[in-house]
């Protein structure tokens, strides 16, 4: 299982690695997300006073992307090894290197870099500064000290770092397509590739994602998720605390996504996007409004028992 | 003198602050310590992407001894009072005191307060900090367990450590003490993050500068440019290739990088057939690498001397336009951080994989982009938003493929392939090679024009119709091209005026600034003769006729109706409330008209200056005579009568060229000053008569004439003009003075009407020896009233002759 010789084996390294740095390793979010951001390990835990320190991999789906299994490097599904520590170590940026020599990418013989990228999401109403790293002038990864997120600053500042996962294997294999990454580290006929497991899909859901997905109910979806987005914020609003932030965020999680989907299908012009994309953020910002109202966000647990 | 040495190491800052940081931070020290009454000898400060540095020389060991005098009570006032001085004056006791005697008040104690000045390490340890603390990063950020806490520190990426020294040559430098956001400043810094990641201790910046060059860390940014430039030439030599330079992409790279390192890299020669322009910008923006050429054999006209921005139009026609990357390398040259134990064959196998991924999504752009034909594309247009309150890009390219038809014969241009070409123009808006790289716009319309067989005229007009973007950037001479670019210019003008987005004072966020200073490059270098006015009111009736219903919802509600009439009811969405907007916005574009001709006429003057012309002169043209009755009412009652016409008033009642009456068609008597080529030419006119002694006589009667005007009009309180009563002259100056300012008025009349300015000027030099005479002889304020007001008149009509090429008073000296 060594990383260099198969994806599983890299997903593996990083997890061990992170785990020996009191990570805990989180399983993905068993939604449809953009990015591993949207974990609400990430987007919720970042926000309040708790230190809080995970790593989990995220199916990330950008509809957008599918090119129909065609294309070595874009896919519409694809994998993010999400890390988050709050607050940030004094040496988070020793510590990603340290990660990389995990997973065998020599400093000695790699020209590893830092280079301005500041990370914005407009629909989670989240910011941060840092950087996106270059190995050998290929972005590996994103390091984000994040100042805000759903609206409220963060205090403390978490670091999250997002590891592109077959970009990294094609790096460490050695491979121009990504369909050919070997997956289980096995030779001859075991061997199993990426594209063994994902081509098919690739091709299917780019139909589905640019052709085919039934925009009527994707709008009606994108409606639904909203409204019960609000009515669980409101049906869980105990004044000063919050009984329903994480369901209500998962209506969030889906109306964007819905959205992803109907942006693929361009059925939603230049106009409407902003519309569409401020609306997600207002859900977001009232479920991060929510979650710190909880006891994951800060509050004192007797006073949630008290209430209770 | 000791020296202050400061250095702040962070984790990465952005290539494109650290420049400015440096900057910053000597500017802001060094003003503190000014402002402390610390003098300097020198400062200098150097940034690298992990630090920024500051040494200062020649400080003083300490701050000047100060002694201050402070008046006390008066001797024998109650002795709380003088212990409460005391106290205050941080005196020991009474016996400090000294007494001073005033004649007026009596004895009065006196302190006086001698501040030794405190040594400078103190001073920096309040001042430093201070600095640090409010350092003005574009952006800055938190991090950290601190950054739960109000007021924690901000630096632009998390600070790490801080070494501060002081001290002179001859001792051993000591430890600033400052605490800033948890660390404490010492004397140690790291060298290279990989190459020498272990502490090192230095004092002096000497000392410094060398431990650090050890340390793998080249500290000054011009030394690792210069390092970049000359390794990137001597390695694209050694195979016989050339650097294509780009100052803009080195001062980034040095900024990535504390020991740079110089490799080549290939991709495989099949990526030549993309253009070189393209794949240029994918390694330069994804990849920071510099592209390499060949040199040309034999350079051509144009050819590899020439920067990438002078592509020939001659040459449109063909797929590789005339320039520098017509003969691009399959190498690049990348800037590696380390020195790699491999001698960098990881490094250069990493980068080339990347850069072939690049090139092929980019040949899958080019590939893929030509199967669909540029006017295909116009309908998603519709999708892009030019200005919400100005519609899409499909409206807008309406508007001026309309408009270029219009300017087509006026610019010497087919107005049929001016139309097409404006058309197509922004057709790549919607590539999917523009959308990876915008700055390719335009160019990436020509190679698609090309390539589907439009003619060369129109492929150079899509490629340059954005031109001139600058005070030094080309400007387009064919004459489609002309009218495109024009007519892109022109709409953005009219549009931005009919909404009320002007620049103001700094702000110019829709750079019409930019634009206007392009029409009047692309109208004087051209040698174009275009009346402004008519222009405009071309461009307006198109702005009237196709700007969506944005824009005219807007005016509905912005502009108020002619006639506002009392208590009328809210207007509701219908029939009625479009047209009544279409009138309000035809009201709106007539009004901006005047506005708009001074906004030009302000840039003109900002232009010629630029290039060495007397502003006083440009003032005395635009005020000559004939410009302010003459052109500009007809012009104005001509529009408004369009305006007054009922519901269709906003379409234009007839083309300005189907009535023979073109866009540039015949100047007004007087010349206009909305065309801006007879502007600049009456100016060189005048500035060359000024420099002949008659021009200097001409000016310094006629501005005497003016001056005795001013105070005899005043003091009478009425206006001299009006023909003199020749018959009522007794002197025979003043009567051949009439008759010469006749005759020189009529021929300088006729001459500017027929735009011969120097014949007008030529008939007003001529004036001089009856003017001269004048002076002499004759005096104009006689006691007879009569008589008096006579030779005023005559002054008046010296004052109206020389207005009819300038404004005499206008001009200085």
């Amino acid at each position: 299982m060594r990383p260099e010789r198969s994806f599983q084996g890299l997903i593996l390294a990083l997890q061990t690695f992170w785990a020996e740095q009191g990570c805990a390793i989180l399983q993905p979010y068993d939604m449809e997300v953009g990015a591993g951001t949207f974990h609400p390990a990430t987007t919720l835990r970042a926000l309040g006073p708790r230190p809080w320190r995970a790593a989990y991999v995220q199916p990330s789906r950008r509809p957008k992307d599918g090119r129909y299994g065609e294309n070595p490097n874009r896919l519409q599904h694809y994998y993010q090894f999400q890390v988050i520590l709050k607050p940030n170590p004094p040496n988070l940026q020793e510590l990603y290197l340290a990660s990389l020599e995990a997973i065998g990418v020599d400093s000695t013989l790699h020209d590893i870099r830092f280079v301005e990228d500041d990370w914005e999401s407009p629909t989670l109403g989240a910011w941060g500064l840092g950087w996106e790293c270059w190995c050998d002038g290929m972005e590996v990864s994103q390091f984000t000290y994040f100042q805000q997120v759903a609206g409220f600053e963060c205090a403390p500042v978490a670091g999250e770092l997002t590891y592109g996962l077959e970009r990294l294997a094609m790096y460490v294999q050695g491979v121009e397509n990504v369909y050919d990454l070997n997956f289980n580290g096995l030779d001859g006929a075991e061997r199993v590739t990426y594209g063994d497991v994902f081509l098919q899909a690739e091709q299917e859901y780019s139909r589905h994602n640019f052709e085919h997905a039934d925009t009527d109910m994707l709008f009606r979806q994108f409606r639904d998720a909203e409204a019960a987005c609000k009515s669980y914020l409101a049906a869980g609003d105990r004044g000063e605390r919050h009984e329903m932030a994480l369901p209500a965020y998962d209506q969030c999680i889906k109306a964007s996504h819905v959205f992803n989907l109907l942006d693929a299908r361009g059925v939603i012009s230049v106009t409407e996007r902003q519309s569409y994309i401020l609306r997600v953020r207002d859900l977001a910002r009232s479920c991060g409004a929510a979650w710190r109202k909880t006891e994951g966000g800060g509050v004192a647990p007797a006073a949630v028992q008290d209430a209770a | 003198m000791p020296d202050l040495l400061l250095e702040l190491l962070s984790e990465e800052i952005p290539a494109r602050m650290q420049a400015k940081a440096a900057e910053d931070l000597r500017r802001l020290v060094t003003d503190a310590l000014v402002e402390q009454g610390f003098l300097y000898e020198g400062a200098r400060a150097y940034a690298t992407p992990r630090r920024l540095t500051l040494h200062v020389v020649g400080l003083p060991a300490k701050g000047k001894d100060v002694s201050e005098e402070r008046k006390g009570p008066r001797v024998g006032a109650p002795d709380a009072a003088v212990d409460g001085f005391v106290k205050s004056a941080g005196l020991a006791s009474r016996e400090a005191l000294a007494v001073q005697t005033d004649p007026k008040k009596g004895d009065f104690y006196v302190a006086r307060i001698d501040k030794p000045g405190r040594p400078t390490p103190q001073v920096l340890s309040e001042l430093l900090p201070a600095v640090i603390r409010n350092f003005p990063w574009p952006k800055s950020m938190r991090w950290g367990e601190a950054s739960a806490e109000a007021g924690a520190l901000r630096w632009v990426r998390p600070l790490q450590s801080i070494l501060c020294t002081f001290g002179s040559e001859t001792e051993t430098p000591e430890i600033v003490p400052l605490l800033v956001g948890g660390l404490v400043s010492g004397d140690a810094t790291r060298g290279h993050r990989f190459m020498a990641p272990a502490p090192i201790q230095a004092r002096r910046f000497d000392d410094y500068a060398a431990a650090l060059e050890a340390g793998r860390v080249v500290l000054d940014a011009e030394r690792r440019r210069d390092i970049i430039r000359h390794d990137a030439r001597d390695l694209a030599f050694a195979q016989g290739l050339e650097v294509v330079e780009d100052d803009a992409l080195l001062e980034e790279v040095a900024g990535l990088v504390e020991w740079p390192v110089c490799l080549m890299g290939r991709f495989d020669e099949s990526f030549l057939q993309i253009p070189p322009e393209v794949i240029r910008a994918t390694i330069r923006a994804n990849q920071k690498c510099f592209v390499l050429r060949r040199p040309a054999a034999a350079p051509a006209p144009g050819g590899p001397e020439a920067g990438p921005d002078s592509a020939d139009p001659e040459s449109a026609g063909s797929l590789a336009p005339a320039g520098v990357e017509q003969i691009l390398a399959n190498s690049f040259i990348l800037v590696s951080n380390i020195e790699a134990s491999d001698g960098g064959a990881a490094i250069v196998a990493g980068n080339e994989r990347v850069v072939r991924a690049r090139l092929s999504d980019a040949k899958f752009f080019w590939d893929t982009d030509r199967k669909t034909r540029l006017e295909e594309r116009l309908g998603k247009l519709e999708n892009i938003v030019f200005h919400e309150k100005l519609g899409t890009q499909f409206e807008r390219v309406e508007r001026i493929a309309a408009l270029a038809r219009e300017l087509a014969p006026a610019v010497g241009a087919d107005p049929g392939e001016a139309e097409r070409a404006a058309r197509l123009a922004k057709a790549d808006l919607t590539t999917e090679m523009v959308g990876e790289f915008p700055e390719l716009q335009g160019l990436m319309g020509r190679y698609y024009a090309a390539a589907q067989g439009e003619s060369p005229a129109v492929a150079a007009a899509i490629e340059d119709h954005y031109r001139p973007l600058g005070p030094s950037d080309r400007v387009p001479s064919d004459p489609v091209t002309v009218a495109v670019a024009l007519a892109d210019k022109l709409d953005t003008l009219v549009g931005f005026w009919a909404i009320d987005e002007k620049p103001t004072g700094s702000k110019d966020p829709y750079a019409l600034r930019r634009a206007a200073l392009g029409v009047i490059r692309l109208v004087l270098e051209n040698e174009l003769r275009l009346s402004l006015a008519r222009v405009y009111r071309l461009a307006a009736r198109a702005v009237a006729r196709s700007a969506g219903a944005t824009l005219k919802s807007h005016l509905a509600t912005t502009t108020r109706p002619a006639s506002p009439a009392s208590g009328e009811a809210p207007v509701q969405p219908g029939p009625d409330m479009r047209e009544g907007a279409a009138e309000r916005l035809a009201q709106a574009v007539v009004a901006g008209e005047s506005d708009l001709l001074s906004f030009f006429h302000d840039r003109l003057k900002v232009y010629l200056r630029e290039r060495g012309a007397r502003h006083d002169l440009i003032d005395a043209v635009l005020n000559a005579h004939g410009e302010s009755q003459g052109r500009h009412p007809e012009a104005r009652s001509q529009a408004a009568s369009q305006s007054t016409g009922g519901a269709g008033s906003a379409e234009p009642q007839a083309s300005p060229t189907s009535q023979g009456d073109q866009a540039g068609g015949a100047t007004a008597p007087g010349g206009g000053n909305d065309d801006l080529l007879t502007v600049v030419r009456r100016v060189e006119a005048l500035g060359r008569f000024l420099a002949t002694e008659d021009g200097q006589n001409l000016l310094a009667a006629t501005k005497r004439a003016a001056n005795i005007l001013r105070i005899e009009e005043k003091k009478d309180g009425r206006s001299f003009d009006g023909m003199p009563e020749i018959g009522a002259l007794v002197e025979t100056e003043e009567r051949s003075l009439a008759l010469a300012l006749a005759r020189a008025a009529g021929a300088a009349s006729e001459a500017v009407r027929a735009e011969d300015f120097e014949a007008a000027m030529r008939a007003l030099a001529e004036l001089r020896p009856a003017v001269d005479a004048f002076f002499d002889k004759v005096t104009v304020n006689a006691e007879d009233p009569a008589l008096r007001e006579n030779r005023l008149k005559l002054l008046a009509m010296l004052r109206r002759a020389t207005r009819e090429v300038a404004d005499f008073a206008k001009i200085e000296g």
